[in-house]
């Protein structure tokens, strides 16, 4: 895929137009389901729970809810771990998950907006320096 | 002005009538009396829709809710929330289905002690995404290179930033940014940028996993440190054990050069440059810059002697700037923060002494008896026992903590007496270890610390390339040292042996790997004496690891007679009929440990 050679101006076109895209806010999607998919994850499994987070979301045939992926949350200790999004609300981190865990979190928070609180471990981003 | 937090209330009709306008004066006047009116702005809003739970207080960025707030509430509000950064949770908003409010993230010890700089995008960017790290500020810092900063500036600014070289040695990145520069423009010969992702040290995964969360910082990383060296080649030399971060940086490389952020004329300007992934076998030696360039030009990886520097006459003899990964992701934000904004966190002062002072943040893989396990951020110059027991959450199974390890092979063991020892490069270092990459090894009760060093030194016998004799025989005299001392045939003297090579080996190898190998022995020797003159004296290990030394019993009130482990056991050595007391032949046990690790009443013990 040949693009064209960007320019100072333009690479700030596209970072104000995928800026939207990195936040539930701007309407593009109503929810955002992160898989987060580093080595550890993927060894304890995260494949298999994208795979199943992304069934649900066919299953569900919702147009405003994106599935997608993200490097190690840093607990290792705990993956396979996914952190939901829901407009208007902090992101839910989501820890030592299964296929059936995913599936009820699709459900019940992402469709449904209640948090799966035996699941859960915390809420709100990191603090960056 | 920039505000660090606004707190908006609501001005609507309904919060109005509720009294929102006389807790609007209340705010402005606790802010103002605890000396924040700098920091945090006030404003009424139009209504926010929620008027059964008025008055509404929001704080961003926060976005936490507060409802039916009184006048009364304000000043626990902003001593709680604007001043300590928790939630006031008395007026904390709970959705009827969410009774129980699930905590913030910042109150999770593991998360609320650690500083995002280097892993600032984890869990947020989809790393396969060139266009996601656009959208959070990626390239802005090489834009304002390219079209603001000249090469002396952009040096000048890694260097007034303290950043030092996080592979390990801790040298100060803009000096040795500018001894290139130089170098390459005394020869007249162009010099290369590269990226050491040969991680090696046992229990370390810090490169890969900032490789895997944010490939695309490191490439703006090399092409800023390209642009202020003057290369227009670069290298990231990976270890073939980490597929995936190779295949995302793979993949960031090509959509970088789709949009013109790599190979000629980047960002319309006329500077060129182009980064080639190649891979390493895997060698521990490979990680040390001659070795690493030695392999990079296709030649048996082995260090050579550092009379001349590689800053010099590196990779086919061009002057060669040689960077850790978590350094080349270092540069992009201090280029758009400011030199200031990094040196704010960390220790020392190197506004006249690059060596002065340790700055910014430090990435850890926090490994071994620890109840969290994981990669981690910390300013540098927070303690030892914030990093284990807030973060990591204490030792595993409640048991005593005993030493750490940090700096891989080439570190040392700290006891629990330099628990409270700043982390950073030069408290490390006097306390007989080292920063080394930020592998972090924390061992409990039940470590036996000479087996623990023998560890490590036959992993570096295995490794050692062999070029140097005071590396390759001094670690197998080490080695065979140790392994006696473990098998109970140790002599008074080993100890003062043991130190006398780790002397040698210090003054003599070739490569730092080399002369810093004996750290992981010298350090236990040096805090843990006792456990070794009692395997010598005694013929005991504390730790309960050294085989020859203990034994296999089975506690007879509490054993029941399961037969769990006699089903387990390999070599046949647990006698006993069912439901009755069962007993270990010592001559046929192998002390292997199957049997404690399926006993149900934990009746069997290490003596």
């Amino acid at each position: 895929m040949e693009k064209k050679k960007l320019t100072v101006s333009e690479l700030k076109n596209i970072r104000q137009e995928f800026q939207e895209h990195l936040t539930v806010r701007a309407g593009v999607a109503r929810a955002r389901v992160i898989i987060h998919m580093g080595t550890c994850g993927i060894a304890a499994g995260a494949r298999e729970i994208l795979n199943a987070a992304l069934k649900a979301l066919e299953e569900s045939q919702s147009k405003d809810v994106i599935v997608t992926t993200s490097s190690c949350a840093g607990l290792c200790s705990s993956e396979p771990m996914a952190t939901v999004e829901i407009q208007h609300e902090p992101p839910v981190k989501y820890i030592n998950l299964t296929e059936e865990k995913i599936r009820k979190i699709f459900k019940e928070h992402v469709l449904g907006g209640k948090i799966v609180k035996e699941y859960a471990l915390a809420t709100g981003s990191e603090t960056t320096a | 002005m920039a505000y660090r937090a606004n707190v908006l209330i609501c001005g609507g009709t309904g919060c109005v009538s509720g009294g929102s306008f006389a807790v609007k004066k209340a705010l402005e006047t606790e802010i103002e009396k605890r000396g924040l009116k700098n920091e945090i702005m006030v404003i009424a809003t139009g209504c926010q829709g929620f008027c059964g739970e008025g008055p509404i207080v929001i704080v961003q960025p926060d976005g936490v809710l507060y409802c039916k707030v009184n006048v009364n509430d304000v000043p626990q509000l902003v001593e709680e929330h604007l001043l300590k950064g928790r939630p006031y949770k008395k007026k904390l908003y709970t959705s009827p289905v969410e009774k129980a409010p699930i905590p913030a993230l910042k109150e999770i010890p593991f998360f609320a002690k650690q500083r995002l700089v280097v892993l600032r995008n984890r869990g947020l960017i989809d790393p396969e995404k060139i266009e996601d790290y656009i959208a959070v500020d990626g390239f802005a810092a090489l834009a304002k290179c390219l079209t603001e900063m000249t090469p002396e500036s952009i040096i000048n600014e890694i260097k007034k930033s303290g950043l030092r070289g996080r592979g390990g040695g801790g040298f100060p990145t803009g000096i040795k940014w500018e001894s290139c520069r130089k170098a390459a423009i005394h020869r007249n010969v162009e010099p290369v940028v590269i990226c050491n992702a040969d991680e090696g040290d046992p229990g370390a995964f810090m490169d890969r996993s900032t490789i895997e969360c944010d490939p695309c910082a490191i490439i703006e990383g090399m092409t800023i440190g390209a642009r202020a060296i003057g290369a227009k080649q670069g290298f990231v030399y990976i270890r073939q054990e980490y597929p995936l971060a190779r295949e995302r940086l793979a993949k960031a490389l090509e959509q970088a050069r789709s949009y013109g952020l790599l190979g000629d004329n980047i960002l319309g300007t006329d500077f060129s440059f182009d980064i080639k992934i190649v891979q390493g076998a895997g060698a521990f030696v490979c990680g040390e810059s001659t070795a690493l360039m030695a392999s990079l030009e296709g030649k048996v990886g082995e260090p050579r002697a550092k009379y001349i520097h590689t800053v010099e006459y590196g990779y086919e003899n061009r002057p060669s700037c040689l960077n850790n990964v978590e350094t080349w992701a270092n540069v992009p934000p201090i280029i758009l923060r400011g030199a200031e904004w990094f040196t704010s966190m960390g220790t020392g002062d190197v506004s006249e002494n690059p060596w002065g002072g340790s700055k910014g943040t430090k990435v850890f893989s926090l490994a071994g008896n620890v109840n969290n396990t994981g990669l981690i951020e910390v300013p540098m110059g927070i303690t030892l026992r914030e990093i284990i027991f807030d973060i990591g959450g204490g030792i595993a199974k409640g048991k005593k903590f005993k030493a750490v390890q940090t700096g891989g092979p080439s570190g040392g063991f700290l006891p629990e007496s330099c628990i409270d020892l700043p982390v950073d490069f030069d408290s490390l270092l006097e306390a007989g270890t080292m920063m080394g990459s930020g592998g972090m090894v924390v061992a409990d009760e039940d470590t036996c610390m000479v087996d623990s060093a023998k560890f490590f030194v036959s992993f570096l016998m295995e490794e050692s390339c062999g070029k140097c004799t005071p590396c390759r025989e001094g670690l197998r005299s080490m080695y065979n040292i140790l392994d006696a001392i473990t098998k109970g045939k140790g002599k008074e003297e080993d100890i003062e042996t043991l130190q006398e090579i780790g002397e040698v080996m210090m003054d003599c190898c070739l490569c730092a790997l080399g002369s810093s190998a004996p750290n992981p022995v010298i350090s236990t020797i040096r805090y843990f004496k006792d456990e070794y003159l009692e395997h010598i004296r005694n013929k005991k290990c504390p730790g309960k690891v050294c085989k020859a030394m203990i034994i296999y019993k089975i506690n007879s009130e509490l054993c029941n007679g399961c037969h769990a482990c006699t089903k387990v056991c390999p070599s046949d050595a647990i006698i006993g009929k069912q439901k009755e007391l069962h007993r270990i032949d010592v001559q046929k046990c192998i002390k292997c440990g199957a049997c404690i690790d399926v006993c149900p009443q934990e009746a069997i013990y290490k003596e």
